[in-house]
């Protein structure tokens, strides 16, 4: 499959080097077209869009406070829908991890319970990389960032589940990395009526401490270790995605510290840590296999 | 034709009678509001509910988004002001705390929100009384803010709202308050107006910002420095320019308010004093009750028996709060004797914001009046005839010995009936 040649980002953005975010945004608009608005909290992508009178996008871009993502988006549909113009334009919310698993979550599930026509996407950097990369609920275990020195202590926040269980039609994790199942999953969020929510892992070369090069190799790594699962809930049915289909066999998965050793962010995580992380894969994957299973 | 026969036919069918908040609510109706969106909070709910009642039956074609927070109710109305829709929303208290950052967002952004607020005190404790304190406390964030005093003026002053707020002079956010349970939960005769007549003064919104053209393909708010950028694209203002034409615009929109009002009172055949304060046998006072919204009723009360007595006192209740009308309000105090102002509110730490600030706006007039404040009716606390006239009488016996302090004067306290309370020394400390 080719992608469209048409660019919705004009060259030379204020994203740092090999940012994931700055690739996930331009498959998004890639698959979504010109007919997209776009609402953007305080994130990264506010620095990407540039500054004052220029924007760095060909769509339309509406800025918002931090926590009020979802609550944009649901006023520029109501808005649209007041002009007779909803069904011509796709909304897409595209926040960052702490816009979304923490100051956000509350406008977001407003947003995702009334039913709000749009697509938000979460590309989650697991902590807050524009401030300076502070810890988030979105961080996993073990990482070093400035509030968490010595590791953060829990696991992160498993928002896809958390949005699942608002019943909306669509919800699906992807990865930078793999940029045609990226694609495909905003194709399909297109098509689908009410809310869509997407959680993106966007690695981030310098807050997980990596060279800018291997952005790729990095994003790889998260799903070949089974870290990051890629899957699709399409109305309650689960569906493994094919970057991950054959990581169900647990053989197949490359080592965790492979991953863990890959990183800087990673440099306190000890031989225990080190075991949680494997216990920690085994639950996911068996919560997936389950699933599968069982409908 | 009996006597009752022809009171009836002399009643207007158009007069309804209403609470205050669904006179707003009725208001928002005519307006054609097309994006409403709120959360249910004392004393303000009735509102939303009553428009939630005109869009299910069909009087309202608005889209109703009901949110999980006043801080999303505030930021849907933004984003679809922004997106070129006309919206409004109400609230009270800790629903306008909570929208606290939205208000200099929708501010900056220039975006003509009219928010309808039943004041309501600021906890803690939990009070779901009036009080002004949720009012005073956006000042600072570039709303116009008007108080009203009968439940017609609310309805009245919302459509005027609309007008201001949407004239391409002045492009700003509006609120109109009045006062919880006093005026939005007591039922007054309110004249709905013809929707024609409506139509013609409240012509459809022409939005400078209309994220719907999507060939508008500019960034709305982006990260704007402190310095002018110049590019081979053209010239962008830094954040500094954006926020001297939003102060420019409050400055210059007195003159468009009292336009507004001006063409609804000719249009309407009811004003609001000059649609910038109201007064009350002024016209040979010497000494001036200065207040806002339920004081300043009650002060209509308590200046009959003030006269009666022979003082020369009338009353000067203040409409719009913010942009301070600063002008106006020299020039009427200029050759007044004694003011006495009374504050539904405190600005804490110091003393009551409309004293404070009437000081700060007469400094430097060669026959400044004198000027002493009270602090009345915190947490809805009845203001009573008596709390005013006391007051009154106090001023002048002050001002007469030439006393004069900024030091917070509480009428209408009963700490004396907390003697055997088990704290009772924390409250009457100092």
């Amino acid at each position: 499959m080719d992608l469209p040649e048409e660019e919705f980002i004009y060259p030379g953005t204020r994203a740092c080097a090999g940012c994931g975010m700055a690739l996930i945004y331009r498959i998004a608009l890639k698959a979504l077209g010109a007919k997209t608005l776009v609402t953007v909290p305080a994130s990264c992508l506010t620095v990407l869009h540039g500054m004052q009178g220029f924007c760095s996008t060909k769509v339309s871009v509406y800025h918002t406070p931090f926590a009020t993502t979802g609550a944009s988006a649901s006023g520029i549909l109501a808005s649209l829908e007041d002009k007779g113009l909803a069904d011509e334009i796709i909304v897409l919310a595209f926040a960052g991890d702490g816009g979304t698993t923490d100051i956000g979550i509350q406008a977001l599930s407003g947003a995702a319970e009334r039913g709000t026509n749009f697509i938000y996407a979460c590309y989650d950097n697991e902590a807050y990389m524009n401030t300076g990369v502070q810890r988030s609920g979105s961080t996993p275990l073990g990482v070093r960032t400035t509030t968490t020195p010595e590791g953060k202590d829990v696991h992160k926040k498993n928002m896809p589940k958390i949005l699942e269980a608002h019943g909306i039609p669509y919800v699906a994790t992807a990865n930078a990395a793999y940029p045609l199942d990226l694609f495909e999953k905003f194709k399909r969020a297109k098509e689908v009526k009410g809310p869509k929510y997407m959680h993106i892992l966007s690695p981030c070369p310098p807050g997980w401490g990596y060279e800018p090069k291997d952005t790729i190799l990095i994003g790889r790594l998260a799903n070949e270790t089974g870290f990051w699962p890629l899957y699709e809930v399409i109305n309650g049915k689960f569906e493994l995605s094919k970057p991950s289909k054959k990581y169900l066999d647990s053989s197949k998965r490359k080592p965790i510290t492979d991953y863990l050793k890959s990183q800087k962010r990673f440099k306190f995580i000890d031989e225990t840590t080190r075991k949680i992380y494997e216990e920690y894969i085994e639950h996911v994957w068996n919560e997936i296999k389950g699933r599968l299973e069982n409908q | 034709m009996t006597e009752i026969e022809e009171i009836k036919t002399n009643i207007n069918e158009d007069l309804m009678i209403l609470t205050g908040n669904h006179a707003a609510a009725h208001a928002f109706r005519q307006a054609k509001v097309g994006v409403i969106s709120a959360y249910p909070i004392t004393p303000q709910s009735p509102v939303v509910e009553k428009i939630a009642e005109f869009i299910s039956e069909g009087k309202l074609k608005a889209r109703f988004v009901k949110v999980e927070s006043e801080h999303s109710a505030l930021a849907v109305c933004c984003a679809a002001s922004a997106t070129g829709s006309r919206v409004g929303t109400a609230t009270s208290a800790h629903g306008l705390e909570l929208m606290y950052e939205m208000l200099p967002w929708a501010a900056g952004n220039r975006l003509p929100i009219i928010i309808n607020l039943a004041t309501r005190s600021l906890g803690a404790p939990w009070s779901v009384w009036t009080d002004h304190s949720d009012f005073i406390t956006i000042r600072d964030v570039g709303w116009i803010q008007f108080m009203c005093e009968n439940n017609q003026e609310i309805y009245d002053t919302n459509f005027q709202a609309f007008k201001i707020a949407e004239d391409p002079r002045v492009f700003l956010p509006v609120i109109v308050a009045y006062d919880g349970y006093i005026l939005s939960h007591t039922m007054m005769p309110v004249k709905l107006e013809n929707q024609e007549k409506i139509d013609e003064f409240l012509p459809p919104l022409k939005h400078h910002i209309n994220l719907s053209d999507i060939t508008q393909v500019k960034g709305i708010d982006p990260v704007t420095t402190p310095h002018v950028i110049k590019r081979a694209e053209g010239t962008a203002p830094g954040y500094y320019e954006y926020r001297y034409a939003l102060q420019k615009s409050l400055e210059s929109s007195i003159d468009i308010i009292k336009e507004v009002h001006d063409e609804f009172a000719r249009k309407f055949g009811r004003s609001y004093g000059n649609g910038i304060y109201k007064t009350v046998q002024t016209e040979d006072a010497d000494t001036i009750i200065y207040a806002m919204g339920s004081v300043a009723s009650q002060a209509r009360v308590a200046i009959k028996q003030l006269r009666k007595e022979g003082i020369k006192i009338g009353i000067l209740s203040l409409k719009l709060f913010r942009p301070y009308p600063w002008d106006d309000l020299r020039e009427f105090f200029k050759n007044i004797e004694n003011v006495i102002v009374f504050d539904r509110d405190i600005g804490y730490g110091y003393e009551g914001v409309l004293s404070y600030e009437l000081k700060s706006a007469l400094y430097g007039l060669k026959d400044r009046p004198n000027i002493k404040g009270f602090i009345v009716g915190l947490g809805g606390r009845d203001v009573t005839t008596e709390h005013i006239t006391t007051g009154v009488h106090r001023a002048l016996n002050e001002f007469k010995q030439g006393l004069s302090t900024n030091k917070t004067d509480f009428l209408g306290l009963k700490l004396d009936e907390l003697y055997d309370y088990d704290e009772s020394t924390y409250f009457t400390r100092g």
